[in-house]
């Protein structure tokens, strides 16, 4: 248990390295530098000043080491757009984001499980069919796009929910109208996510009814019903896991489009406006914190990983 | 197989055969006509600057298109190359492989793509070497899956117990059987790298305007909902009917390699 965390450990400092220095790499190979030095107006003693501010004027090992030694102490520097530091200004935002994403995971799951159960321990059926098909559909369909379609209908035809934003003007914060505001967001996130986990959940619920351990527990009379409960979702819950970490970096991705699409302030709204401002060390800023996250998602994954598998509990 | 490029051929019929016979200019702005309705001038109506919407789809979906298949074949290109790195015998460089491999799955790629467009801009070869260079994880993981077991068969033992060089095995005995899994995981690739071209669009930071692109002409779509619902409709149309094209080719490339 212990070795297999260390492992992850080292797996999440692997990406957070991988990350950190693909962005230092991505800087320093762009054309023309800092869009601060772009300005004709500034002379050559101002130009060198900024270098020297900025340490760009120091050799590429040296800066790289920097990079890496701030990042480690958790300064990620200031924002071009908005003159804050940055880790400030991306957690006032994250725990918008991660209520976001965190009731997207728990609608996929809540949809995806159950359906996937279903149609798992029914192969070839008409259902089964239907629910492959309505799932490659669903996930040849821009997110962004099905956030605009439900815009169109439920906000401007049907005018039954808000079209963006976190909470209506001049009205008092109350949990209802936060409720609305959640709805069309979180539909569109666990969209995609809910197919997928669908179409993983199909084949492993398959997979679980072919175990030789159902057919004792049938024998002793055991209904469908119970099997399906405590041994086939058991064992097809481990693979469920295993994809649900795959999607965790697809899910921040498709949180940024949302957010964008529905006007909601979080982190990836701030990492597209920040982009569209070329404010790079915020977009940076932002990528290392969100690959953090991600890591960290994992990590907790794998705990749960397992507590559902107790043959890798009791190793090591 | 064959006949599973049929639709994605007709989508590129249209992209690219459409304007030869439908001439009118994707770029003409028309002030006095916006947003208009389907017209006998128009068919598809117009956008909110009031250039024809046909016209546009059809060289926003070259855009589309060739963005998604070029960043696609890049993928390819370096997903295979580490899914075969990733099973080689020798011992460190399969095993550092694998890690990177597996790290790189945890890249959240949508932020990197941000990272690279805002330091390099939005052009097309960029968003094709971009674009392409984030979509090969999924690849490599097909590929690795695949050559292990082929690796395991009889006749590379024996072509290897010939003293035959891991290279030359590679090309000469996996890798052909290997087609029906690129031609999958190229199809992977694609349909990733479709949607990825058009979010950024959308976003205002892939391809912009005048040039057309699906998921550029869907920005503006979204600013006249109400008035123009139509303008939303199409582009988003022809980016899923492409992404199932795209995946109906890898879908029966996959049925192929299982019956192989």
């Amino acid at each position: 248990m212990l070795r297999l965390l260390g492992a992850r450990l080292l797996q999440g400092a692997i990406v957070l390295w991988i990350v950190t220095t693909a962005t230092f790499v991505l800087i320093h190979a762009a054309p023309g530098g800092p869009a601060v030095l772009a300005d004709p107006k500034l002379s050559a003693v101002e130009r060198t000043a900024i270098e020297h501010q900025l340490g760009i004027d120091r050799p590429l090992p040296v800066q790289y080491l920097a990079w890496q030694s701030s990042m480690l102490r958790g300064d990620l520097g200031r924002s071009f757009l908005y003159q804050t530091p940055i880790l400030e200004t991306v957690l006032n935002r994250l725990p918008n984001t991660l209520l976001l994403v965190a009731l997207a995971l728990i609608a996929a799951l809540a949809l995806a499980l159950p359906v996937g159960l279903y149609v798992g321990a029914r192969p070839g059926t008409p259902i089964d069919r239907f629910v492959a098909t309505a799932n490659f559909t669903a996930l040849a369909i821009p997110p962004f796009w099905f956030g605009i379609i439900a815009l169109l209908i439920v906000a401007a035809q049907w005018h039954l929910l808000p079209a963006g934003g976190m909470m209506t003007p001049g009205v008092e914060i109350s949990v209802i109208d936060r409720i609305r505001h959640l709805i069309l967001p979180v539909a569109v996130l666990a969209f995609p996510i809910a197919a997928e986990l669908i179409r993983f959940t199909r084949s492993a619920v398959r997979e679980a009814w072919t175990a030789p351990h159902l057919a004792p527990a049938m024998a002793r009379g055991l209904g469908a019903r119970a099997v399906s409960r405590s041994h086939v979702l058991r064992n097809a819950l481990l693979p469920i896991l295993t994809v649900l970490g795959l999607q965790v970096p697809m899910l921040v991705g498709g949180a940024a489009v949302t957010e964008t699409v529905f006007a909601w302030p979080g982190m990836g709204r701030l990492g597209v406006e920040a982009a569209l401002g070329r404010d790079y060390p915020l977009v940076m800023g932002i990528t290392v914190i969100v690959a953090a996250t991600v890591v960290l998602t994992n990590l907790l994954l794998d705990l749960a990983y397992r507590w559902a598998d107790p043959r890798v509990r009791t190793e090591g | 197989m064959k006949r599973s490029f049929l639709p994605l051929a007709l989508l590129a019929l249209f992209a690219f055969g459409g304007p030869i016979w439908y001439r009118i200019d994707p770029t003409a702005i028309d002030l006095g006509r916006t947003v208009a309705e389907m017209s006998r001038a128009h068919p598809l109506g117009t956008d909110e600057s009031g250039r024809d919407v046909l016209a546009r789809l059809m060289t926003g979906g070259q855009v589309s298109l060739l963005v998604g298949i070029l960043a696609g074949v890049v993928a390819l290109l370096v997903g295979t190359i580490v899914g075969a790195l990733a099973t080689a015998r020798h011992p460190w460089l399969s095993a550092a492989t694998s890690r990177l491999l597996d790290a790189a799955m945890a890249v959240p790629s949508f932020f990197i793509l941000l990272v690279t467009v805002t330091l390099f801009g939005g052009s097309t070869t960029t968003l094709v070497l971009a674009i392409g260079s984030t979509a090969w994880m999924s690849i490599a993981r097909l590929v690795r899956a695949e050559s292990l077991s082929l690796r395991e068969r009889d006749y590379v033992t024996v072509a290897r117990a010939l003293g035959q060089p891991p290279v030359a095995v590679f090309r000469r005995h996996i890798l052909p059987h290997l087609v029906p899994t690129l031609v999958a995981a190229a199809s992977v690739g694609v349909a990733q790298a479709v949607l990825a071209e058009s979010a950024l669009s959308f976003l205002g930071l892939g391809i912009e305007p005048p040039t057309a692109s699906w998921g550029n002409m869907l920005t503006g779509a979204q600013q006249n909902l109400s008035q123009a619902p139509w303008l939303a409709i199409y582009p988003g149309l022809l980016i899923v009917l492409t992404v199932l094209a795209v995946n109906a080719i890898g879908e029966s490339a996959h049925l192929r390699s299982r019956v192989a």
